[in-house]
Order: C-alpha cells, then structure tokens, then sequence
C-alpha cells in the first residue's frame, strides 16, 4: 500500500461553497421532502380512517363538523375525509413513481450499457427497439398497455416499467459510447475485467450524473402518469385513494362540492411542479451537454 | 440533400414497421388476447366462437402477418361494440380532436411565444422572472386539474362557457386552453432560447448601434431569424397534442378519438383502441420527419451528414 499522494504545488483546496442557483430551489426540496415525509408517516398523520364511509356527512364542505368531527377539507361523495385521502393519495404517488423509476431505471441503464460496449447486432436490436417505443406518444402507449394488462396499482407500476426504461437506454447508451474508447476504459478491460465488473466499476460511476437528471424528471412524469391513468379510471382502482381517482370524482360534483377536486389536484401540482424545478436545477449542474 | 432525406424516410418507416409490431404483441403480453374483447359474463362457447371469427385461432405468425397486410391498406379491422369497420368509427371523430390540437396549438403558440420573446429581451428583470414562473406553472399543471378549474371557474360559477359536449365554438375554448397551457411552456422556452441565441449575434448589435428601437428590431429582425426552432417545435407538439387530448376530451366530454379510446377500452373494443395508438403513433413519426426536413431546409448545415456541423 502505497501512501496517498500529496496534492500537486500550486492546488488550492477548492472552496465550498452554496451554489447560488440552489437556493430558489430550495422551497421546492422542502415540499417535496414533506410530501415524502407524508407519504411514509400516512397512517399516523391521516386524522381518520380514509376508507370509513359517513353516508350521512356526504359533501360536507371544508371545516365542517360533522357530529363532533371536523373535516378540515370536507368530505367526498361517500362521507370520507377528504384530508386524510389526500394524505394517503401522497402514498400512492410516491410509490408508484419510485417503483416505477426504479424499475425502468435499472432496465434502460443496463441494455443502454450493454448496447453501447458491443455494439453490433446487439446496439441494433436494442436501440432500434428504442427508437419503437419512443415514437409512441407515452401517454398512449401506457393506456394501451393498461386496457391489456387490466388497472390497479402493481400493473401501473409494471406498465410504467414497461413503457418508460427506453429514455433511460437512450441516455445510458450515449453516455457509455463516449466512455468505451476512453484510455482508462479499455485499459480495465485490457487487464482482464469482466464486462459486469467494467460496467459496474468503471462506466457505471461516471455515467451517474445525466441518469439522475432523466430519473428525476422521469418521476415527475410519473406523479403525472399514474394520475392520468387513475383519473381516466385505468389505474388505482376504488376504494384504494389516490389523487388520480378523487379528482375523477371531484369532476363529477364540479358543480356542488369544488373541494373534492380542488385539494388532490393541489397537490399533484405542487408535488410535480417541485420536482421538475428539482430536475431542471440537477441538469444545470450535473449534466455537461445541457445549457441553457 | 436527396441522401439526407432518403435516409430519414428509410429510417421513419423501418420505425412504422416496430410500431405496428409492437402494438400487435403488446395484445398478447397476457397470452389470450381473445379475452380482451368478450364481454364480461361470456360462456365458453361464446370465446370460442368469438375466437374463430376473430381468427385467433390460428399461429400467431398468421395473424401477425394478416394484421401487417391490412395495416398496410388501412385496413384496422372490425370494431367489436360498433358492428363496423374501425376506420369508420374513428373518422367520425378524428375532425373533433383535429380541431381541439388545432385549438390548444392556438392558444399555446399565442401565449408561449411572445411570452418567451419578452422572457429574453427583457432577461434579468423581474418581470421576465415573473413570466418564467407562469411557464413554469403551465408545465406542472395536470391537464385534468386545469380543466376542472376552468370548468369551476367559467362555466360554475361564472356560467360563461359549458362545461362539457360540442355544441358550437364556445365549447372549444375550456378544452383548448387546458390542453394549450401544457405546449405553452414548451413554446415559451424554445422562442426565450432562440431569441437570446439571436440577440447577441452582430447584426442586432449594427441594428442598435444604428439606433433602430428595439421594437423594430424585433419585429423586424429577430421574429424572422428565431422562428425556426418554433416551427419545428409546433411540428412535434401537434402529435404531443394529439396524445394529451385524450384526457382533455374525457374532462369536457369532447367527442374525439381521445374519448373514443377510453370509451372503447372500457367496451373491451379493443381494435378501435389498437387503431388510435396506431393512427397517433404514424402522425407522430410523420411530423418528426417534417419537423427534420423543415430544419435542413431552413439550416442547410444539417443535410451533409444527418448530424449538424
């Protein structure tokens, strides 16, 4: 073992400092932090049951109090607690969105790596198959996926995971292409590294950057997919909460109960609005070939 | 020139050919895709009659083969719930989606490009900030939220427009603009990008030095020279229209494809479904070879070798 080299003459030791862009951002960190914070704690911060029915305090306007329970967002169609099926909404957005980047995530990386370290055939087969699924409008191609594979939540999550791991390929493979020919890339691989290890060790750390950029916009869209599908009554099925489904409802009593569509939409909003300002910050910092 | 073109062309339709096929297996990703289209309650026989008039009892390379074949004549098959053939169904309600992208493109390349002229002329005010926090809002905003808080704001409690149907130009306002604000964002920063990649350029700096007001300068020398980008984004933001008018139309009740493929979905017809993912699918690849040719005719750099200079 050798001991680490002492910095070269003349390195000054780079001075920490906050970034300056980062702190209009910092607000939206904030209520994307609270919005997982609770998604997590739902259970203990929903003030009631959000799957108990009141049929008697149907529509019940923020503030109401119903036989000595306050409904702080009012009631739905069936007596619930608007608030607490908010908080349990936030559950249902944050794990679908997080599964489902992180299932398209760790497909796309991987076949973009592979497709870009041999090219050939494989790239081909891979990147052509890219090509397919990206020149179907997502929405579409989520909705089709859906109408086959039937609603609820584990099939949103697989056909999110099915119809969205391409972006990630196309990043991961553009990435690695202009790694492979790098000295030190061909160097590891010269000395006997085996291709699991090269991609793991050797591309996979200097690659990071641009995937986390895609990932994060990914999850807002994500955020918006499930919604999307759930409002067109495709995803999440009753009496299952999630923001998707109650504004569905909440369009349906437009004219008598606007709170119903009001406080899940709010916060889709600002849940996918905080993470595309997180994402935009995040590509102006780690992603070279980005400007603005 | 003629390379160039070829190549995309080429490449646009071995892409047309991926898509067909996809959407022909993604009918098989649970094994049966007869059982996608009985309705509930059906007796066995009934599948199986449905089976063999579907033809779906025979190899799978059969079918594939006789799904391509009338593909390639337009031909989408039988709608199950409708008793015709799909492209009729659909042609009914094409025109009313036609006309709500043509709207919502309208309102977004109405509002989105001066929006994003001012952002870059008047960079750094507070002004141009405040107009980045509007875009910034139009493209988080959930389509289907936005569309009830129009339809609570104008046709509730206001009673200006209806809330849902066709009936006259009025009903194409709400939809329009739900749909539009999402483009918006996307126009507002492809012209702020454009024009600040053209306000630094010599020539706008003679035209100043010359003393043209900036007024001129703008409409004069800058629209020109920054529109190229725009156009080749609206060619792309058509189908992106397209695709989004399937959860505006299900908000207003606007009768186009976009309802139909929910409608249809939920009638378990799901040739029409496969259609519409089909017919989109084609538009979206037909703009983006435009979008590609539009821009190596404006930017002849772009031609020698696909890839720009």
């Amino acid at each position: 073992m050798s001991a680490p080299l002492p910095p070269p003459a003349g390195a000054s030791r780079p001075v920490r400092r906050i970034d300056r862009r980062l702190i209009p951002v910092l607000p939206f960190i904030a209520v994307f932090l609270l919005f997982a914070i609770v998604a997590l704690f739902a259970p203990w911060l929903a003030p009631q049951n959000p799957y108990s029915q009141d049929l008697l305090g149907r529509l019940r306007p923020p503030g109401d109090v119903v036989r000595g329970t306050a409904y702080l967002l009012g009631t739905d169609e069936l007596g619930r607690d608007l608030l607490s099926r908010v908080i349990y909404g936030a559950r249902v957005s944050m794990l679908v969105a997080t599964l489902s980047v992180v299932v398209s995530l760790v497909i796309g990386v991987a076949l973009g790596m592979l497709a870009a370290l041999f090219r050939g055939a494989i790239e081909i087969l891979i990147m052509r198959i890219v090509d397919v699924f990206l020149s179907i409008p997502p929405i579409l191609l989520a909705i089709i996926t859906v109408a086959v594979l039937g609603p609820g939540l584990i099939n949103v999550v697989l056909v999110l995971a099915l119809t969205r791991w391409p972006r990630y390929a196309r990043v991961a493979f553009g990435q690695t292409l202009s790694l492979v020919n790098q000295p030190y890339v061909r160097f590891a691989r010269h000395i006997g590294n085996s291709t699991p290890r090269l991609l793991w060790r050797h591309i996979l750390p200097n690659i990071v950057g641009p995937i986390t950029v895609v990932a994060t916009l990914e999850f807002g869209l994500m955020v918006l997919f499930e919604a999307g599908l759930s409002f067109l009554g495709l995803g999440v099925q009753p009496p299952m909460a999630s923001w998707g489904s109650t504004l569905n409802v909440g369009r349906n009593y437009v004219a008598t109960a606007w709170w119903i569509a009001l406080f899940p939409g709010l916060c889709l909003f600002l849940l996918i609005l905080s993470v595309n300002l997180i994402g935009d910050y995040l590509r102006d910092r780690l992603d070279p070939t980005s400007k603005r | 020139m003629s390379g160039f073109l070829v190549k995309r062309t080429v490449q646009s339709l071995v892409t047309l050919f991926g898509v067909v096929t996809l959407v022909f297996f993604i009918q098989r990703l649970t094994g049966d895709p007869v059982l996608l289209m009985v309705p509930e309650g059906a007796t066995d026989a009934d599948i199986e009659a449905l089976r063999r008039s579907l033809g779906f009892d025979r190899p799978v390379w059969a079918q594939y083969l006789d799904y391509l074949g009338g593909v390639l004549q337009l031909d989408f098959g039988q709608s199950i719930a409708r008793n015709t053939d799909v492209l009729s169904v659909i042609a009914v309600r094409l025109p009313y989606t036609l006309l709500l992208a043509a709207g919502a493109l309208l309102v977004a390349l109405g509002i989105g490009v001066p929006l994003g002229v001012f952002m870059a002329v008047k960079r750094g005010t507070l002004a141009a900030r405040a107009a980045m926090a509007v875009v910034l809002t139009g493209q988080s905003l959930p389509t289907f939220w936005s569309g009830i808080l129009l339809i609570l704001l104008f046709a509730v409690t206001l009673g200006w427009l209806p809330s849902s149907g066709a009936r006259g130009a009025s009903s194409l306002i709400m939809p329009s603009v739900a749909l539009g604000l999402l483009s918006m964002a996307t126009f507002a920063r492809v012209a702020r990008t454009s024009v600040l990649d053209q306000l630094g350029r010599d020539y706008i700096r003679t035209a100043r030095a010359k003393g043209v007001p900036m007024r001129r300068i703008v409409s004069r020398h800058l629209l020109r020279n920054s529109s190229i980008p725009v156009i080749t984004v609206a060619a792309l933001e058509i189908a992106n229209l397209i695709a989004g008018a399937v959860i505006v139309e299900t908000v207003f009740a606007w009768p186009g494809i976009g309802q139909l493929a929910i409608q249809s979905i939920n009638a378990r017809d799901f040739p029409v479904v496969q259609a519409i993912v089909l017919l989109v699918a084609f538009a979206f690849i037909l703009l983006n070879l435009i979008a590609d040719i539009l821009y190596s005719v404006v930017d002849p750099r772009i031609r020698l070798d696909g890839s720009g200079t």
